[in-house]
């Protein structure tokens, strides 16, 4: 029999989840508490979802992590390592050195040292500067007699020409051998310093990911699975474990897309409204074709701005550990949280949550139900009634257009969500609703992205397109999916404004199946 | 009364300047952080109000033109604009007193606090522009005819261009559009020099205080948790115009500028109606169920609809919440000579101009002409 088994696994920041699925059939699944090293937690949900579903370990495809763990380590300044930038730029590029608005204690924490170098191109592709190697020598020894163990190297429109960043990181590599590299073309797209600033994020992030994601691959060896390990990334795609050893950051905020992804696979619906109603908040996300739509803005992550594309949420302080209060006229935003089986009347606790508003008017089977028996009811048709009405708040706010849409409620609170929302053409509680982000990142597919100025001057936009869809299809691959099965899922052409040039910026997204075996890039 | 930048005068005029922008003139952000880097290494920049500058001030235009996009890329070496400066100081012969903007809507309202903080010379509070325009013509100081020659320009080599015995401002446009591009397609500018009597004349009063007034009453509104939106009306003059949901973005390139369309369906007020925005860069016409709801001078701006923040229209995308603004023109935009210029017919399009109603800085700007001493 093929090996047609997926496992997912969401590490949360309460709950590790772990899901067996047999093509897009759940076949069980398992929550346990996370742990701070990580790998304690996904080592009990793994050992508890393969002891529920007894499936011959032998027969799991692949398993895949969705982890904020990296996000925390940036968050905490927990685990970074000393890194410098190198700017291939001058004498562009110095009015804002590299770190220039990040903050004081994560400068702190990785010493936030940088080197501003001859280099760089124009948008055209013409040099700002030669790459020089004895002025890069010279930095470089500087920095390693500072103890700086990770660089970044970022060029002036490397996302047009890499070419300098690619040199630079040959010799450094040469020079250097223990020195981490991450080379800015490779992370993030145009945006001198956002992209500068992921790059740098995910050279500090280098031993936290070598050790949690080497200790993923052995946790999963352990459970006896002799599978290839993938992480979910920030556009709801997957990574091989090699390949997330080396860009980290590529994980940001891969939580709530993978909820979202795993509530369009569950559902069957591909557009549509996510309600994942938590413990705290109800995030609301809009899917476009099966994937989140993504925010307009910069986004910071840790205090650092950067120009990932993340999914575009809105959320509610609503959740599932909402306190309520006044009589039923409040709903959070205060919220107990993890300590809701603590806390809450159900669970024998002495504090009124939104938790216990459900169970009392029967929406949900949760602790003892004997123990909200008595509440008045008036507190119950008021606490829901104002629940409704900030939920279809929010689901007008998040909606694209006045046609009534449909909406899939997930997550462990997703009881509060009433069938009958206004402004929903239907409300879907898909089953394993508890687990979608574990099912998101278990279907996920692999994905290849470019984001660079192509020069019109006589090309065909078909032959410009077409070169830009080669470059995307490289990475796709690179990444991990079977080149065969590759898709194309976003063309972005935006002419440069305000210059009478013919160049034009192009993204180009293409999204795959998982290919057998992973294959790295070759670097 | 003269003042002092501060660094959250930085952000709030940051704020306030991106909303001016009427959705082009690209993001003050990095400007921002510049100013904020020489206010941190002991810089300073002082603002003088229009109506104090003596007859015999000297003053010049300062700024960056080119692409958004090579600025947040190709970012600046920093003193490309007082390289500009000084080239147009030596073709004058005379020392310039003044630094005045040429455009308070978007990224060049930091450049010349930026150059102030470097040469020492005081900022004048006003523009040319009092928002966000594509061409260096279409400037009030051009308008009311100050001298489109001698100008210079510069990159960030220290590459310098001068511009002598131009018969318009349209042609200094043309010429210095396509050095620009020579350049990498972005340079700095220094033109239009302006005698102290010229600058009280030709330029729009008060405009950098009012980006400060407007991103300060924004920021104040998110911080006690009010209606950052009601807060940017009140400080620009302007009014809610529409609410909805940006349902289709249509660009395409014409002549070097992104133009295109924007639809928006109607939410709250709004729901029911929809709103068509064609924008050259910056936001021009608005129709409102096909009947013209606001056209430009005019100043029409998408802000999100919750935090105010102002939306461009390079990130201008589907499924976003905003509120439209319409704030009326300052007056120097508004007469005949400018309205050719950069009234509808300025940008080709057979609209009547239709002012909106309201004093463009609102209450206190008025309160300005009448004599009072406006503080914040």
């Amino acid at each position: 029999m093929r090996d047609t088994l997926r496992i997912g696994i969401d590490v949360g920041g309460t709950n590790t989840d772990a899901v067996v699925l047999d093509g897009s059939t759940v076949l069980g699944w398992a929550k346990r508490p996370t742990t701070p090293d990580v790998t304690s937690g996904v080592a009990a949900a793994l050992a508890a979802v393969l002891c529920e579903t007894a499936i011959e370990p032998l027969r799991v495809a692949a398993v895949m992590v969705g982890t904020t763990h990296f996000t925390n380590a940036v968050v905490q300044r927990r685990g970074l390592e000393r890194t410098a930038a190198l700017r291939l730029c001058l004498p562009a590029g110095q009015s804002l050195p590299p770190f220039i608005d990040w903050p004081d204690d994560l400068c702190a924490a990785i010493g936030a040292e940088y080197r501003l170098l001859g280099g760089g191109f124009e948008f055209d592709g013409r040099p700002i500067a030669p790459l020089d190697e004895a002025e890069l020598r010279a930095a470089l020894d500087e920095l390693l007699a500072h103890g700086v163990q990770a660089v970044a190297i970022s060029g002036i429109f490397s996302p047009v020409d890499a070419a300098q960043e690619e040199r630079a990181a040959e010799l450094l590599r040469a020079w250097a051998p223990a020195l981490n590299v991450t080379l800015s073309h490779e992370i993030g797209r145009i945006g001198l310093l956002e992209r500068e600033n992921a790059a740098l994020l995910n050279a500090c992030l280098a031993p936290v990911a070598t050790h949690v994601i080497g200790q993923l691959e052995a946790t999963v060896r352990a459970a006896g699975l002799a599978c290839p390990l993938y992480l979910s990334q920030n556009d709801g795609t997957l990574m091989a474990a090699a390949h997330a050893m080396r860009y980290p950051v590529l994980t940001f905020a891969s939580g709530p897309t993978n909820s979202m992804r795993g509530a369009a696979l569950l559902s069957g619906v591909r557009d549509g409204v996510v309600i994942d109603v938590g413990g705290t908040s109800a995030d609301f996300g809009m899917l476009s074709g099966g994937f989140p739509r993504e925010a307009g803005f910069e986004v910071a992550v840790g205090g650092v701005r950067t120009n990932f594309r993340m999914p575009d949420l809105l959320s509610l302080a609503l959740g599932g550990g909402s306190v309520v209060a006044d009589g039923g006229r409040a709903v959070g935003p205060l919220s107990v949280g993890y300590e809701l089986a603590a806390r809450g009347c159900v669970f024998g606790g002495d504090t009124l949550t939104a938790t216990d508003i459900g169970v009392a008017a029967g929406l949900a089977q949760i602790g003892e139900p004997g123990r909200v028996r008595d509440l008045d009811p008036a507190v119950v048709r008021r606490a829901l009634a104002l629940i409704r009405e900030r939920l279809e708040t929010a689901l007008d706010r998040m909606r694209t257009s006045a046609d009534p849409v449909p909406v899939i409620a997930v997550g462990g609170g997703s009881f509060l969500v009433p069938a009958d929302l206004a402004g929903a053409a239907r409300v879907l509680r898909p089953p394993h609703d508890q687990v979608a982000n574990a099912v998101g990142a278990a279907l996920a597919q692999v994905s290849g992205e470019i984001d660079r100025v192509f020069i019109v001057d006589g090309r065909a936009r078909s032959d410009i397109l077409a070169e830009a869809r080669r470059e995307a299809d490289e990475r796709a691959v690179a990444a991990g999916a079977d080149s065969g099965t590759l898709e194309l899922v976003e063309v972005d052409e935006v002419p440069l404004s305000y210059l009478p040039s013919t160049a034009v910026r192009v993204r180009v997204k293409v999204v795959g199946e998982l290919a057998g075996q992973p294959r790295e890039a070759a670097l | 009364m003269n003042w002092t930048v501060t660094e959250d005068d930085l952000d709030d005029i940051a704020i306030g300047a991106g909303i001016l922008g009427t959705g082009g003139g690209g993001n003050p952000y990095r400007g921002k952080l510049l100013a904020r880097r020489h206010l941190r290494e002991g810089g300073r920049m002082t603002v003088v109000p229009l109506a104090d500058l003596p007859d015999d001030a000297l003053g010049v235009s300062v700024g960056g033109m080119g692409a958004p996009v090579i600025g947040i890329e190709r970012i600046i070496r920093g003193d490309e604009a007082l390289t500009a400066l000084r080239r147009l100081e030596q073709r004058l012969g005379r020392a310039v007193t003044h630094v005045v903007p040429g455009e308070v809507g978007g990224s060049n309202s930091t450049i010349p606090l930026v150059v102030s903080a470097q040469s020492g010379l005081p900022v004048v509070d006003a523009d040319g522009m009092g928002r966000a325009f594509p061409e260096l013509q279409q400037t009030t100081f051009f308008i009311e005819g100050a001298p489109p020659s001698p100008a210079a320009i510069a990159d960030y080599r220290h590459s310098t261009l001068l511009f002598d015995d131009l018969p318009d401002a349209k042609s200094l446009e043309r010429i210095a559009r396509a050095a620009t591009v020579a350049m990498g397609g972005a340079a700095s500018f220094a033109f239009a020099p302006m005698s102290g009597a010229q600058m009280r004349r030709m330029a729009i009063p008060g405009t950098l205080s009012l980006a400060r007034r407007v991103g300060a009453a924004v920021r104040e509104a998110r911080r006690v948790h009010a209606n950052p939106v009601t807060a940017a009306c009140a400080a620009t003059g302007g009014q809610e115009i529409f609410r909805g949901k940006v349902t289709d973005v249509q660009r395409r390139l014409v002549a070097g500028f992104a133009r295109g369309e924007l639809l928006l369906d109607g939410s709250g007020d709004s729901r029911g109606s929809a709103l068509r925005i064609a924008f050259q860069n910056e936001n021009l016409i608005a129709w409102r169920d096909g009947e013209v709801a606001a056209t430009a001078p005019d100043l029409i701006c998408l802000v999100d609809e919750l935090t105010a923040e102002p939306v461009t229209t390079e990130i201008v995308r589907y499924g976003l919440r905003v509120a439209v603004l319409g704030i009326p023109a300052p007056p120097l935009l508004r007469t005949e000579r400018a309205l050719a210029v950069v009234g509808p017919r300025g940008f080709s399009y057979d609209v009547e101009y239709r002012p909106l109603p309201g004093v463009y800085g609102g209450a206190e700007a008025q309160a300005a002409v009448h004599g009072s001493t406006p503080h914040r």
